[in-house]
């Protein structure tokens, strides 16, 4: 681009030079408009290209395959798909995700709410204050969440159990059962979110105009019923984003559970919290000569997601009419 | 009005006390880690657990130094080059993007736009396999490039800084630069990125930190002999699950800096997501 700028011509008027570059000045400043913004979106698109857009595409390709990462592979058409139907581990997956999912986001989102619904008070004071205390966990990382949530509950020492035993519930042994690893691993997610969610869900609680409130008080709605009937209807496109979002992470979940169970893949002796992510991970780069069958994983829950999102969707514009 | 309106909103005890409690829960964790951090072993396995820190950080710490299996500082180095280049790199082609996409003119603009947006919403997982397999091909398995050079642009970068630019950068003020005889480079380094500056800041910290944070793509990738602070977290925490007061000794190291970070620069932060929640 220094040819942009050539030497620059002895003093005289700034019109001058204008007129001087003439033709070639022209004809570069006319490239400059049409074709240099190409150039400029164009990092974006290769390396997304290369590195994001062509492995989901061999993704798709790889799944038709008895496919080795580092040898040799055959097309075998959807016998990767119809072997993970019948697959007992794949589906025990699915419902571990499912249940951790569900375990973890829908107190998370209740609370978010009922936390925004409070910083939401006008008269509030040290504001900055709350809003940086409850998103602070957001910041650390999930390494790091699981390794200090996987201390508080540990079975001898941990706080958790020694909160139960005050009020005389029996050591629970957390990874070693179903239910258990998933309050755990929720409780996890939940810590690093929530007030996230919150924030986000107070944004949109405040660009909700306050003369609807004035008006619904002089009809004489108190606090509970304007929260139902004007908060949450308004607030309907922020609480899909937020649900939306919580779909997207909540399924792809892979850290906590990992490390909770000390870096066992497939997440406790018995697989109790192995999520769909962790088995693909399994199948597809701890084992590489499954790869193909890993990319059919790979596809499968791509597919939950949508699903499960679609039917998020539903039931939030259901539910807030 | 302005009775009724404060009525409407007010504060009671109960509104603090339900913030405290909030405050507390996301609070506790982090205090916790620094209590075991500076606990001995022997103070940790006992009942109740420890409440109050203690003063044998420099041991444990110590023991993370001396740990060749973790390689701890090298992991804390990684994570610093990484992080900052991915951040740079984000940040300048976000903005160059953005720009382009939100003042310039060209065929295609709108529908490479949606296609923009549209990444933005595939889940990263779908391309693990064969990007794994990639960074073999390329040689790449267990260098720094396996974990920085996929991650060079964002599209959630493109899009916010588009969004930003849209409104923070006058079209008079392009036309009066262009009339000047400046280049479309030149527009963009002289006018656009200083008016983009206090997005492009929320942005730089929000990929510093999720690069810093980033994990399941550098376990793939990375082994304990190159690991980021990550991944030197995990194969620590794996090792060496008995001894708690050295894991977390490393793991509020590596939380500190983040913690740093928040605290100075916290509010933009906040500020940016909140103001991105409402736009998009």
């Amino acid at each position: 681009m220094a040819l942009a700028t050539p030497a620059r011509p002895a003093p005289s008027p700034p019109a001058k030079p204008h007129r001087h570059r003439s033709t070639r000045g022209a004809k570069r400043a006319r490239w400059d408009m049409k074709y240099s913004p190409y150039l400029y979106i164009a990092p974006f698109f290769v390396v997304f290209g290369i590195f994001g857009f062509y492995p989901m595409l061999r993704t798709a390709w790889m799944s038709l395959h008895d496919w080795d990462l580092i040898g040799e592979h055959t097309f075998i058409g959807f016998d990767n798909y119809a072997a993970l139907l019948q697959d007992e581990y794949f589906w025990n997956s699915v419902v571990n995700t499912l249940g951790i999912f569900v375990v973890a986001t829908v107190p998370q989102l209740a609370l978010a709410l009922f936390l925004a619904n409070l910083l939401n008070r006008t008269q509030l004071r040290g504001k900055t204050l709350f809003r940086m205390a409850i998103f602070v966990p957001n910041i650390t990382s999930v390494a790091a969440v699981a390794i200090v949530f996987a201390m508080i509950f540990q079975r001898d020492f941990g706080v958790a159990n020694w909160l139960l035993s005050l009020v005389g519930v029996d050591p629970i042994d957390w990874d070693a059962q179903r239910w258990s690893s998933w309050i755990a691993i929720a409780f996890m997610v939940d810590w690093r979110w929530t007030g996230y969610n919150a924030l986000i869900l107070l944004a949109g609680m405040q660009a909700i105009p306050r003369d609807l409130y004035e008006a619904a008080a002089l009809d004489g709605a108190n606090q509970w019923r304007q929260f139902w009937r004007i908060t949450l209807p308004m607030l309907t496109p922020t609480f899909v984003f937020v649900v939306l979002l919580s779909t997207f992470g909540g399924l792809q979940l892979f850290t906590e559970p990992l490390v909770f169970g000390n870096g066992n893949m497939r997440g406790g002796t018995q697989r109790e919290f192995q999520t769909v992510a962790m088995y693909m991970y399994e199948k597809g780069i701890n084992s590489l000569n499954t790869a193909g069958y890993g990319a059919a994983i790979a596809w499968a829950l791509f597919v939950l997601i949508g699903i499960i999102a679609a039917i998020n969707l539903a039931v939030v514009r259901r539910t807030v009419k | 009005m302005v009775a009724a309106s404060a009525r409407l909103w007010k504060t009671s005890p109960l509104t603090y006390i339900a913030l405290v409690i909030g405050v507390l829960a996301s609070i506790y964790p982090f205090y916790y880690m620094f209590v075991i951090a500076t606990r001995s072993l022997d103070a940790i396995n006992s009942v109740p657990p420890p409440i109050t820190p203690g003063d044998a950080f420099g041991a444990n710490f110590q023991r993370v130094l001396d740990n060749d299996a973790a390689n701890f500082v090298k992991g804390i180095v990684n994570s610093v080059i990484v992080s900052t280049v991915v951040t740079v790199a984000v940040v300048l082609t976000g903005t160059l993007a953005g720009f382009a996409f939100a003042k310039l003119r060209f065929r295609g603009r709108g529908a490479l736009l949606l296609l923009t947006i549209v990444t933005m919403m595939v889940p990263t997982q779908l391309g693990l396999i064969p990007l794994w397999g990639m960074m073999q091909e390329l040689n790449w398995y267990d260098t720094l490039y396996a974990v920085t050079v996929p991650f060079l642009v964002s599209a959630f970068g493109v899009f916010m800084m588009r969004q930003y630019a849209t409104q923070a950068v006058s079209d008079e003020l392009i036309e009066a630069a262009r009339v000047d005889g400046c280049s479309t480079l030149r527009i963009y380094w002289n006018v656009v990125l200083p008016a983009l500056r206090p997005a492009a800041a929320v942005l730089g910290l929000l990929t510093f930190m999720d690069t810093w944070n980033q994990f399941l793509w550098p376990y793939a990738v990375l082994t304990n002999d190159n690991p980021t602070l990550q991944v030197s977290l995990a194969f620590l925490s794996y090792a060496y699950y008995t001894d708690y007061a050295q894991v977390f000794a490393a793991t509020a190291v590596g939380t500190v800096p983040l913690l740093l970070v928040f605290v100075f620069f916290g509010r933009q932060i906040i500020g940016g997501i909140m103001e991105g929640a409402v736009k998009s």
